[in-house]
């Protein structure tokens, strides 16, 4: 039965390996190539500059201005994100008051939250972008947030909120974490189903209570699932294209204080035509991204607990 | 309208799909750079090869030789002026030649066409404006240009005795050239200026200032009735360079504004004019004459709470009585006024204006039908499409007195009476057109800044001029000179 084995795996992998080749890794393949020429990106040709972008990204302080702001993203946001996703699948799964014939519930209506949750998640980022752009509107009554502020009597916290240079970034890493939380509530929800009833039934009648069950139990079984959303979420800090492109004002201001590196990447390649120094930003990127991932893989591996 | 037009910032969203896939794999972007430059490693799409145009006999009738049911496409940028004035050209373009010119009315010509133009298959006719247009001292360095020579020498739809170059501004073809070659024609004009609504300043019984000093005074007296003198876009803070750079040029004279242009050592910290121009918005900033989270607003949100009155002055150009259409009230009465006087040295006379040629039309070099492009042009600089544009989107077009006789709307009519008035004491700036990074970014931001108070106008002429000497040093940024 082994004769032909290899020719009916290679019939049908070929077509997506070949798929994948041309579409995925010559790309990868030739931005290296790319960002080693001073390519403009309007014509066919460009002349071969060796590490010059390089060089040049490394003594930009525009570079470093929106890769520090990455790394503030990096930290901040999945932390946050996690956290937040952790706490609220608890309480939805775990969290409630005991009940009758149920060892563990969730907290009143927590079907109806999970739904909310999820709400989010189902909408295109430009459209979060758009809501949350016309929700900062620094106009008092045009603006959702400072119009609720003036009508609670809080007109002092009136803020122009994405124009402020103080504010800007966190604003932003608001709506970030605001759209991805209700992700990882439902994937720590179906993670935290799989943990077998009993280990919690047995805490409980130690006498431990919620804080207990949630640091010895809840968050050690799922220690993996966390791990993968922490790299996750962490490539999603990274990004922030979209919401930053579309909420900052003038590109990533005031004043750079919201510029990002894709969209550093973005204005360099086309609105000055420097794709070749642009190759070179996404070169430093997947430096910076790979780091991250293998950097939090190594570190965040813990032994493995069989249930 | 170049970058100095902004009408669709907010809608800059096509690569994000892209970007976003290549975003779950970790690697943002790099596979977008490598697709799109397939062809950069392939040797070319065709950037040696010039296309020969589909030639046709060249008649009186048809004086650039164009072929009749040659295929033709035009690129149009959908902003602020939307893109029907062209599709009613176009029309004109298939009854004449027998085809039907493919049409795209876009708000992304940069990234919807850098592959193309790589690729060696642009479109014949471009409209290229709005926040992402293409570089065009690159495409006109690079030889994606066509020389529009022959389409100055053609004569006029309405005048066969009549060149083209004869019934155009001359500003126009003089902003329209690289070097010496016209490869750029700027379709409309952009009146510059601080605008108003007149029916305001009559309730009130105040009058447009003529000097800054007024300004300050009058700001005043509006803050006083608990409306905020001005209001601006925070988001676009170049819009506010409409009106502070002009400024500049106004008092310093064109002499000093060139030198800026020309990235020349010390041209920003050296003027007395930026001085003063700087410290007027400064001591704006210290009064809080600006409508508060102006810093925080689209240009949108800052035009509709100046149609309803909140704020009354605003920069802006020619275009905003189109594009704020929806939220003008119907007795609004939209004016504009002319740049401010500093004092009695300034170098140029009351009345001054900036008037910018504006929609940048270019025409594919290496495009499969270039005379077919510059035919179309040919006939959108007819009376009757000046008009039909004056009409449609409330705007001037470089055609020389085209809409004598009409009946205009309010701001309209107000743009074209200053541009009379102003005569030959017209202003045309190129600093955002050559460096938009420079002037966008880095200026912009830190206007921003001198707006809300946050920095002080010694700083900013400091900052500005260490921006400006690192551009002038960046290699990779092509410089380009005007002479005085």
């Amino acid at each position: 039965m082994q004769h032909g084995k290899y020719r009916f795996i290679v019939g049908f992998l070929a077509l997506p390996v070949i798929i994948y080749a041309i579409f995925v890794i010559s790309p990868f393949v030739q931005a290296f190539q790319i960002s080693m020429t001073d390519w403009s990106g309007l014509v066919g040709t460009a002349k071969f500059v060796g590490l010059d972008n390089f060089h040049k990204l490394w003594d930009s302080d525009d570079f470093w201005n929106a890769l520090r702001h990455n790394v503030y993203m990096l930290i901040a946001v999945p932390i946050v994100t996690l956290g937040l996703g952790l706490f609220f699948a608890f309480m939805l799964n775990v969290g409630g008051k005991r009940r009758k014939n149920e060892v563990i519930t969730g907290v009143t209506g927590s079907k109806f939250y999970r739904f909310v949750f999820f709400f989010p998640q189902v909408i295109s980022i430009t459209i979060v972008a758009v809501i949350w752009f016309n929700i900062y509107n620094p106009d008092p009554d045009d603006g959702m947030l400072n119009s609720l502020l003036g009508g609670l009597g809080l007109d002092s916290l009136q803020n122009a909120w994405l124009g402020e240079k103080n504010l800007a970034l966190l604003c932003i890493m608001a709506v970030m974490i605001w759209s991805h939380v209700g992700f990882y509530v439902v994937l720590f929800s179906a993670a935290m189903a799989s943990i077998p009833r009993d280990i919690y039934e047995a805490a409980l009648l130690d006498g431990a209570n919620r804080f207990h069950t949630f640091f010895r139990i809840t968050l050690p079984l799922l220690w993996d699932t966390v791990q993968t959303g922490w790299v996750y979420m962490g490539i999603i800090a990274l990004d922030a294209f979209a919401l930053v492109q579309i909420m900052s004002v003038n590109m990533g201001g005031p004043d750079g204080a919201t510029d990002v590196m894709p969209l550093r990447l973005y204005l360099t390649a086309f609105r000055d035509s420097q794709f070749g120094y642009a190759s070179a930003m996404g070169v430093a990127m997947l430096i910076v991204t790979m780091t991250f991932a293998v950097l939090t893989m190594r570190f965040a591996r813990r032994e493995r607990i069989e249930f | 309208m170049g970058s100095t037009s902004a009408h669709n910032n907010g809608e800059g969203v096509g690569r994000r799909d892209l970007i976003k896939r290549s975003a779950a794999l970790g690697l943002i972007s790099v596979p977008t750079m490598g697709f799109l430059s397939a062809c950069a490693t392939g040797g070319g799409g065709g950037d040696d090869k010039e296309t020969k145009a589909p030639g046709g006999e060249k008649s009186a009738k048809n004086p650039l030789g164009v072929k009749k049911g040659a295929a033709m496409e035009a690129f149009i940028f959908k902003g602020g002026l939307g893109d029907q004035y062209a599709k009613d050209a176009e029309a004109d373009y298939n009854k004449t030649y027998g085809v039907t010119v493919k049409h795209t009315g876009t708000q992304q010509v940069g990234p919807k066409l850098t592959p193309r133009f790589a690729g060696g298959n642009p479109p014949d006719v471009i409209d290229n404006s709005g926040a992402d247009h293409l570089d065009m001292n690159k495409l006109s360095t690079q030889g994606q240009l066509q020389d529009l020579q022959a389409l100055l020498d053609a004569p006029s739809l309405d005048d066969a005795a009549k060149k083209i170059s004869d019934v155009i501004h001359p500003s126009t073809i003089e902003k329209g050239k690289h070097g010496d070659v016209f490869d750029v024609l700027y379709y409309a004009f952009t009146i510059y200026g601080t605008w108003y609504s007149q029916k305001a300043m009559d309730d009130n019984g105040w009058e447009y200032p003529k000097t800054f000093d007024d300004m300050v005074k009058l700001s005043g007296d509006i803050k006083k009735k608990g409306i905020a003198p001005w209001t601006y876009p925070g988001k676009y803070p170049y819009y506010v360079h409409f009106n502070l750079f002009g400024q500049i040029a106004k008092i310093g004279g064109m002499e000093e504004w060139i030198a800026i242009d020309n990235l020349e050592p010390n041209a920003w910290t050296k003027s007395d004019a930026v001085k003063q121009v700087v410290e007027f918005y400064e001591e704006l900033a210290a009064k809080k004459y600006f409508l508060e989270g102006s810093q925080g607003l689209t240009h949108i949100q800052s035009q509709t709470a100046w149609n309803k009155g909140k704020a009354m002055f605003i920069p802006n150009g020619s275009w905003v009585e189109n594009e704020s259409a929806p939220t003008t009230p119907k007795d609004f009465g939209m004016a504009v006024g002319a740049l401010f006087d500093g004092g009695a040295g300034d170098k140029m006379p009351q009345g001054t204006l900036r008037a910018e040629p504006s929609e940048p039309y270019i025409v594919s070099s290496k495009g499969k039908n270039p005379a077919g492009g510059m035919e179309l042009l040919r006939i959108m600089l007819s009376k009757k499409h000046a008009q039909n544009f004056a009409t449609k989107v409330k705007s001037l077009t470089c055609v020389v007195d085209a809409t004598e006789g009409m009946t205009l709307s309010p701001g309209l009519a107000s743009a074209s009476s200053v541009f009379k008035t102003a005569g030959d004491n017209l202003i045309s700036l190129q600093l955002q057109e050559w460096y938009p990074a420079l002037t966008d970014e880095k200026i912009g931001g830190l206007t921003g800044q001198l707006l809300t108070g946050d920095l002080k106008a010694a700083d900013w002429i400091k900052k500005t001029q260490a921006y400006a000497d690192a551009v002038a040093k960046d290699d990779s940024v092509k410089k380009f000179k005007r002479e005085q």
